[in-house]
């Protein structure tokens, strides 16, 4: 279950030593843009360390390597994949061949370590209009790739427009960005909401982004975690909703009969699917056998 | 002819109040880090040959520093405070004085006072506005302060007292906070303080994301405790997370259509927010933080001072802090009994105190702390905390960024959390993570002679602090 | 491997250490600065000569100024800076 992921600035360990503590089902440890170019080397150390020592308490870890159109994301990985991170995040992804030239270089590392291959997954982030345009091309250019991930703060420098709260002008990535992915069956993630301080801007964000499909959120700011966790989890009236469900059709089965009913409304097959979706997320969430016993 | 109080300077009124050896001289922390009067006052002393004096200060501040050279010149042997700075805490912790510092907290010294276990000789009020016959406030003048809560105690119950302005006005001053009645002498001075030492500008939250998150979930706590309701009381501290909870706390107040009673304490900008957010019907005033409370309480009516007792006297029939609901308070340490320290760092040596620590645990029904589960890689939570400041038995739940700890006497609270879906843990549990996270630190080194000792409210000894070897 | 010039990492913010080295001729000498000093002193004067010695600097002058800095993180800083000073 990965509903929120919580950008860290590679070379702050304060940060990096509480991420562990912050409630984010995934911590983005960012080597690109959080990092000066004379502290890549120091930063790429430390977030090594830090996967290396620290309890991060069942949080997944997604490393934001640099670019490759950079000298630095080769080392990047040198220092990273040892770790065995969860995910390695790509940061301007335009293209397929971008997703191509990662993968080739992290199977190398994958082999070499004696991994399994495609153990550690990649998360293209698009953030040009060329990547949203290429979105689909890059979602299913790899089996690697397992979710892509919207970055709008760069988005909208390249298309030339104001990034807003209402966020009108990213409308159409976004919508794109749902469309590819689910075509491509990875995960898709909703850029951050950067304004730190507005607590009901980051809800309405948070539900919005839900709205058009998306599986999580990103976030710079701990305090945004607990607001998307929230956005992101199936509801309890979701949760008794999708038991019901699937006692509904348990009880059809036994019986053996055919079309099933529950509370006046057919059910049919996406029903059960997103039932069965929603009871997943609620077991990892330790609330499923709650709701049961309410019952 | 009693008309007029006013005398030519500070020594002529030390010379008139009678001071002599080995009596005991009183003041008042309103001033804070910007305060002159206290150094301006023991400066006139020891030029005038007089030596071992008592000095119960409710505050020390470390642009006090000016004292450490008098209690080596033998012109101060004795100390009594609530609160100590570290610069000051630091030449006390490496045994400069012979006995030891007695500390109370904000309610025991006025009850002390009053109940004449500490006698005062004389009490020197600084007040940022005064006309001659006495009648004085903190809320006028260009060191206004505010409230003078602390001041009232000694004002009322000293032998003598000397009020220092910087602001002397026509008679008679209306709106004051301590009467003439009360008042001896009047010496005008230039400057009774630096006022950008005496209240911030503004005070802020914290910008460390990681004491955001404590506040957030300070606010979560509180908001599921049974407590947040209409009639709401609160009080907090003045530190980062503990203001950043108070915000939030607003935020859930005013969503969810709460009228509180009353917000108390040293009272910040936030509080004052709240205030006219409707969060609350008053405000009740020991002390004024920021320059958006010294307003506050000049402008509004329903901002009230108080004095030191009614803030928080164990011995009043009454006081503040045994109708608050709810305080929000820091720790340096805490200890697996929930007994907090705030007077000693991890070294053990002296940068604080009490103040109103203990008296409000021991008044309010919800008493939490919020502290990281480690600072600069001491962990918060210890076997045994190195001075006990407030006992773990006041003490209802602590707040970290790992997860929060209840007290199990507070089953009820416990419940609540749970059930809410707050991450509660054991806080032995919760020592082991952090432990796990630090290392395990060495064991702190045994002091060797006791250099203050902590007295509890209601007059009884609760701890002793034992010297640190200066480096 | 041999330090060959002054190098420096970290920074001298809370929960960092910043540690400097340079070349030496007589093993490892280390000076340490720490605001827990008491608690973690000497465990942090075995880490760095731990450390030296998997990076495999057997001469080295290292200064260490600690801000309360968790293991892996002192540790990171020493590796950087031996990183840096080795001049490959």
């Amino acid at each position: 279950m990965r509903r929120s992921m919580l950008f860290i600035p590679g070379n702050t360990p304060n940060l990096l030593i509480n991420g562990g503590f912050l409630g984010a089902d995934a911590l983005i440890f960012d080597l690109e843009d959080a990092v000066s170019p004379d502290e890549k080397d120091a930063a790429r150390i430390l977030v090594r360390n830090i996967m290396k020592y620290m309890d991060l308490r069942g949080c997944e870890t997604i490393v934001r390597i640099n670019s490759i159109d950079t000298d630095y994301w080769k080392a990047d990985l040198e220092q990273i994949m040892p770790r065995k991170p969860g995910w390695i995040m790509l940061p301007k992804t335009g293209c397929a061949a971008d997703v191509l030239t990662a993968d080739a270089e992290i199977s190398r590392w994958e082999e070499r370590l004696g991994m399994e291959p495609n153990t550690v997954r990649l998360m293209p982030l698009i953030e040009t209009a060329l990547g949203v345009e290429n979105a689909f091309a890059i979602a299913s250019a790899s089996k690697r790739v397992g979710a892509i991930f919207l970055g709008a703060e760069d988005l909208t420098a390249d298309l030339r427009c104001k990034r807003t709260k209402g966020g009108a002008e990213i409308d159409y990535a976004r919508s794109r960005m749902v469309m590819a992915a689910r075509a491509a069956e990875v995960d898709v993630y909703d850029t951050p909401f950067t304004d730190v301080n507005d607590d009901e801007g980051i809800r309405t964000d948070a539900e919005y982004a839900k709205s058009l499909g998306f599986t999580g959120k990103a976030s710079i700011s701990p305090r945004h975690v607990g607001v998307i966790n929230e956005v992101f989890s199936p509801s309890m009236k979701d949760i008794k909703y999708a038991y019901e469900v699937m006692d509904a059709i348990r009880l059809a089965h036994e019986q053996g009969r055919g079309a099933i009913a529950l509370h006046g409304k057919m059910i049919d097959a996406p029903i059960v699917a997103r039932a069965q979706q929603t009871i997943a997320m609620a077991e990892e969430m330790g609330v499923g056998k709650a709701v049961q016993h309410e019952e | 002819m009693k008309n007029n109080k006013v005398v030519s300077s500070l020594a002529e009124a030390i010379r008139l109040s009678g001071l002599k050896d080995g009596m005991t001289v009183s003041f008042h922390h309103h001033l804070r880090n910007g305060d002159h009067v206290l150094n301006m006052v023991m400066e006139e002393i020891a030029q005038m040959g007089i030596r071992d004096l008592t000095v119960n200060a409710s505050s020390l501040f470390d642009i006090h520093a000016p004292l450490l050279r008098h209690i080596e010149n033998g012109v101060v042997t004795h100390l009594k405070t609530n609160y100590m700075a570290g610069g000051i805490g630091r030449a006390i912790s490496s045994g400069i004085l012979a006995d030891p510092v007695e500390f109370r907290t904000h309610g025991g010294r006025p009850s002390d006072i009053e109940l004449g276990r500490t006698p005062i000789d004389v009490a020197f009020i600084a007040a940022p506005t005064s006309d001659p016959m006495g009648n004085c406030s903190g809320k006028y003048g260009k060191s206004a302060c505010g409230s003078l809560g602390y001041a009232f105690p000694d004002a009322m119950n000293a032998r003598q007292v000397v009020v220092i302005t910087d602001n002397l006005v026509a008679y008679p001053m209306l709106d004051w906070s301590i009467p003439e009645t009360y008042v001896d002498y009047v010496v005008a001075v230039d400057a009774i303080g630096d006022p950008s030492g005496i209240v911030s500008g503004t005070t802020r939250i914290t910008r460390d994301p990681v004491g955001l998150v404590m506040a957030d979930r300070a606010a979560q706590v509180i908001r599921h405790s049974g407590l947040l309701k209409d009639g709401f009381s609160f009080q907090t501290g003045a530190g980062g997370a503990s203001l950043a909870a108070a915000k939030y706390l607003r935020d859930i107040m005013l969503r969810e259509k709460i009228h509180g009673s009353f917000g108390s304490g040293g009272i910040t900008g936030y509080l004052v927010d709240m205030l006219n957010d409707g969060c609350f019907e008053s405000l009740m005033d020991v002390q004024c933080f920021d320059l958006k409370a010294v307003e506050s309480i000049r402008t509004n009516p329903r901002h009230q001072e108080i004095s030191a007792s009614h803030y928080a006297s164990p011995s009043a029939r009454s006081a503040v802090v045994d109708s608050l609901d709810v305080v929000i308070l820091g720790a340096t340490e805490i200890d697996t009994d929930f007994n907090v320290n705030v007077h000693t760092d991890s070294n053990g040596s002296i940068m604080g105190g009490s103040g109103g620590h203990s008296d409000t645990a021991a008044g309010a029904k919800l008493s939490m702390i919020i502290a990281p589960m480690f600072r600069a890689r001491m962990p918060i939570i210890t076997d045994r905390v190195k001075c006990i400041s407030t006992p773990g038995r006041d003490i209802d739940v602590l707040v970290t960024q790992g997860g929060i700890a209840v007290n199990p006497k507070n089953q009820e609270l416990l419940l609540r959390l749970k059930d809410a879906g707050l991450p509660v843990v054991d806080i032995h549990d919760l020592k082991e993570m952090v432990e796990r996270t630090t290392g395990t630190p060495a064991p702190a080194r045994e002091g060797g002679r006791v250099v203050a000792n902590v007295i509890y409210r209601d007059g009884t000894l609760l701890d002793t602090i034992r010297s640190v070897p200066a480096k | 491997m041999e330090i060959i010039k002054r190098a420096i990492a970290g920074t001298l913010e809370s929960s960092d250490a910043y540690v400097e080295i340079e070349p030496g001729d007589s093993g490892i000498r280390c000076e340490l600065e720490s605001v827990v000093e008491q608690q973690f002193g000497d465990s942090i004067r075995r880490l760095a000569e731990e450390v030296l010695a998997d990076c495999g600097v057997k001469n080295a002058n290292i200064r260490i100024t600690d801000r309360g800095a968790l293991e892996c993180v002192i540790r990171a800083r020493i590796e950087a800076a031996v990183m840096r000073g080795k001049g490959e």
